[in-house]
């Protein structure tokens, strides 16, 4: 049989994150389309506990408990999966854009000297290999791409798919594979929660961002408000984040995070083009302005000219009451 | 702290074009990387801390001088090219592969990488670079605190829940963050004494790579197609006062299924 696409799903706190369900789900499609057998691989404590959620998604389960201790947990997967890819030989490895999948994939890609199709919104099955979307130059242009060898590493934007549970869900095998490399040592000598930077924009389906025309921090209170009402994360400019005003955690465009979400109302906010670039391919885009000739008029669904402190409050208790 | 950065010299965001061959056009108006400028200040303090000398790293073609100018009018010391005709069409694993063999090359404590580039798009070559020389790899960092007389270095690691903090033995390569700080603007005396530093240009013979591996023969990712996305149909404009501009808001996202 023709070699297996695997997907390396993250875990957060013991739990597959969602980005990594969705990594199982497309990896399921793909090796349907494929004729070609699928496996998620997990890799971290717990990693057997939480098999049966990702096995759900159709995949069998590669479980790996690997305890990191102090080591950061990129390399210790990087290590593990390193080692099962040799043994097992899948053609086409699926990771996660998130910071530590990235890590991972870095990693990888030396270890095995294998390329990598990178910051892909989607992959279908193409006539004989996966076919990659990847939005480039901010949005302006979308390429597909293949790989041109018979296997190779496919590193996958949140939102490519919807995860979706599978008419039968996959085998759980557990595994302790010897790590597949011997890589320099870094230890976590501390590790630090922040209440602000537990958000995942990249993942929410709704986004109301604030800018500069917030005014302040307090500002971004109005903002919160709306987005807690639609059920979605908040967002940030790199204007409000240098200022303090709210944290990098939040932020979206060219040095911050990327995201497509279905909605997206920016406040205060101007459209510079390193902001556009991380949000421009949002499905809906709603913008309030007191400038009508704001640079984001040009790319937005609607425009909404005026204060935002007048529009957000009575657009949150007009979202409240529709809901109620 | 003998200090080297990897620099890569990206298309103006906003101005980036293809080539008939359905490469990225680089052939003019190249700007150093935004991530890499804030590891740039980041490493230009390091040394004005603790002495030592700032070296960039950059692969890429003639254009990317530009950029390099400006690191060196930044405060750079020097910098190294590498620039070849064969590197055209090189994807992040023949990056890797190269600038590895660059860094093999130098002497440093600290190389120093962004975190990723607003034209590559993979955030991958840090981490590959690091692995292929042996050397720890600190990423995502929000601050680097390097002890040149323990001779380690830590550094913030942004993570989901908040931040870790990591530890390892120089040398080290550490990929960085905006949240390094805004990077500075070149002095008039900087950009002057800029025009004296040395750009030394390597070439492949001289890293010992075999051309076929780099470059377009050798890249794992081939375009197929290449479109604009779906125009968008223009805003519709809303001035109406607060109340009725709400409703019609309501009314649009409700159209859409948005609420
Ligand atoms: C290398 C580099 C990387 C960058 N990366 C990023 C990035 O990742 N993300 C990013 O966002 N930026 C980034 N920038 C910065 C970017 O160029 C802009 O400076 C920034 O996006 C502007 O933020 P803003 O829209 O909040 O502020 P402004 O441009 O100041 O816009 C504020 C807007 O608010 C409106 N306004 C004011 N008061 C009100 C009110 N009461 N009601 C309604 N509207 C009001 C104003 O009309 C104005 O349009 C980067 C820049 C560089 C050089
Ligand atoms: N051609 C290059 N020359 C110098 N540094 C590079 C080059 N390509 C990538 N890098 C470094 O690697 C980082 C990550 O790049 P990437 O994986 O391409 O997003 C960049 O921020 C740079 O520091």
């Amino acid at each position: 049989m023709a070699g297996a696409i695997w997907a390396v799903c993250d875990m957060v706190d013991g739990l597959p994150t969602r980005h990594g369900r969705e990594l199982a789900t497309l990896t399921w499609a793909l090796g349907r389309a494929a004729s070609r057998p699928t496996a998620s691989v997990l890799v971290g404590p717990g990693a057997s506990a939480a098999a049966d959620a990702i096995a759900s998604h159709g995949p069998d389960v590669l479980a790996v408990d690997a305890d990191p201790g102090e080591r950061p947990i990129a390399a210790v997967t990087a290590e593990r999966v390193a080692a099962l890819i040799r043994e097992r030989q899948p053609a086409y490895v699926l990771l996660g854009t998130s910071d530590d999948g990235r890590d991972t994939a870095g990693i990888l890609q030396a270890l095995l000297e294998w390329g990598a199709l990178v910051n892909v919104s989607a992959v279908r099955w193409g006539d004989d290999g996966p076919v990659a979307e990847v939005s480039v130059f901010g949005g302006r242009l979308v390429t597909e791409s293949r790989l041109t060898q018979d296997h190779g590493l496919i590193i996958v934007r949140p939102s490519a798919v919807a995860a979706e549970a599978a008419e039968r869900p996959g085998g759980v095998e557990r595994i302790d594979p010897a790590p597949g490399a011997d890589l320099a040592p870094v230890r976590v000598v501390d590790r630090v929660g922040e209440a602000s930077a537990a958000v995942s924009i990249e993942e929410a389906t709704v986004i109301v961002a604030g800018g500069r025309g917030v005014g302040g921090p307090e500002g971004f209170g109005v903002v919160r408000d709306l987005a807690d009402a639609l059920g979605g994360a908040v967002g940030a400019t790199r204007a409000v984040v240098d200022s303090g005003w709210i944290g990098y955690a939040h932020q979206i465009g060219q040095t911050g995070k990327s995201v497509k979400p279905q909605l997206y109302v920016a406040a205060g906010i101007s459209g510079a083009i390193q902001h556009k670039v991380g949000m421009q391919t949002s499905g809906t885009i709603v913008a309030i302005n007191k400038d009508p000739d704001a640079p984001i008029a040009e790319f937005a669904d609607m425009m909404v000219v005026g204060d935002l402190f007048e529009i957000l409050p009575r657009l949150t208790a007009a979202v409240r009451a529709r809901r109620a | 702290m003998r200090i080297v950065v990897l620099l890569k010299a990206v298309p103006v965001v906003g101005t980036e074009k293809m080539t008939g061959g359905w490469l990225l056009d680089r052939s003019a108006g190249l700007e150093s990387n935004g991530n890499d400028e804030y590891v740039l200040e980041a490493g230009l303090k390091l040394v004005e801390a603790h002495g030592g000398e700032l070296v960039t790293l950059t692969m890429g073609p003639s254009p990317a001088t530009e950029a390099i100018r400006k690191a060196l009018a930044m405060g750079a010391a020097r910098a190294v090219q590498v620039v070849d005709e064969a590197l055209a069409g090189s994807d992040a694993l023949a990056t890797g592969r190269v600038l590895a063999a660059a860094l093999q090359r130098m002497e440093f404590d600290l190389a120093l990488a962004g975190a990723d580039t607003s034209d590559g798009q993979g955030g991958v070559v840090g981490a590959a670079v690091a692995t292929r020389l042996g050397l720890p790899y600190l990423s995502y960092a929000a601050a680097i605190e390097p002890d040149p007389a323990a001779g380690t270095v830590r550094v913030r690691r942004i993570s989901p829940t908040g931040y870790d903090v990591l530890e390892a033995r120089m040398p080290a390569l550490v990929a960085g963050t905006q949240l390094l700080g805004e990077p500075r603007y070149p002095s008039l005396r900087g950009i002057m004494q800029a025009r004296s530093k040395q750009i030394a240009t390597w070439s492949l013979a001289d890293l010992g790579i075999d051309p076929a591996s780099v470059g377009t023969p050798a890249t794992w990712s081939a375009v197929l197609t290449a479109t604009p996305p779906a125009q968008r149909a223009g805003a519709t404009i809303v001035r109406d006062a607060p109340e009725a501009a709400v409703e019609r808001i309501v009314e649009f996202l409700a159209a859409r299924r948005l609420i």
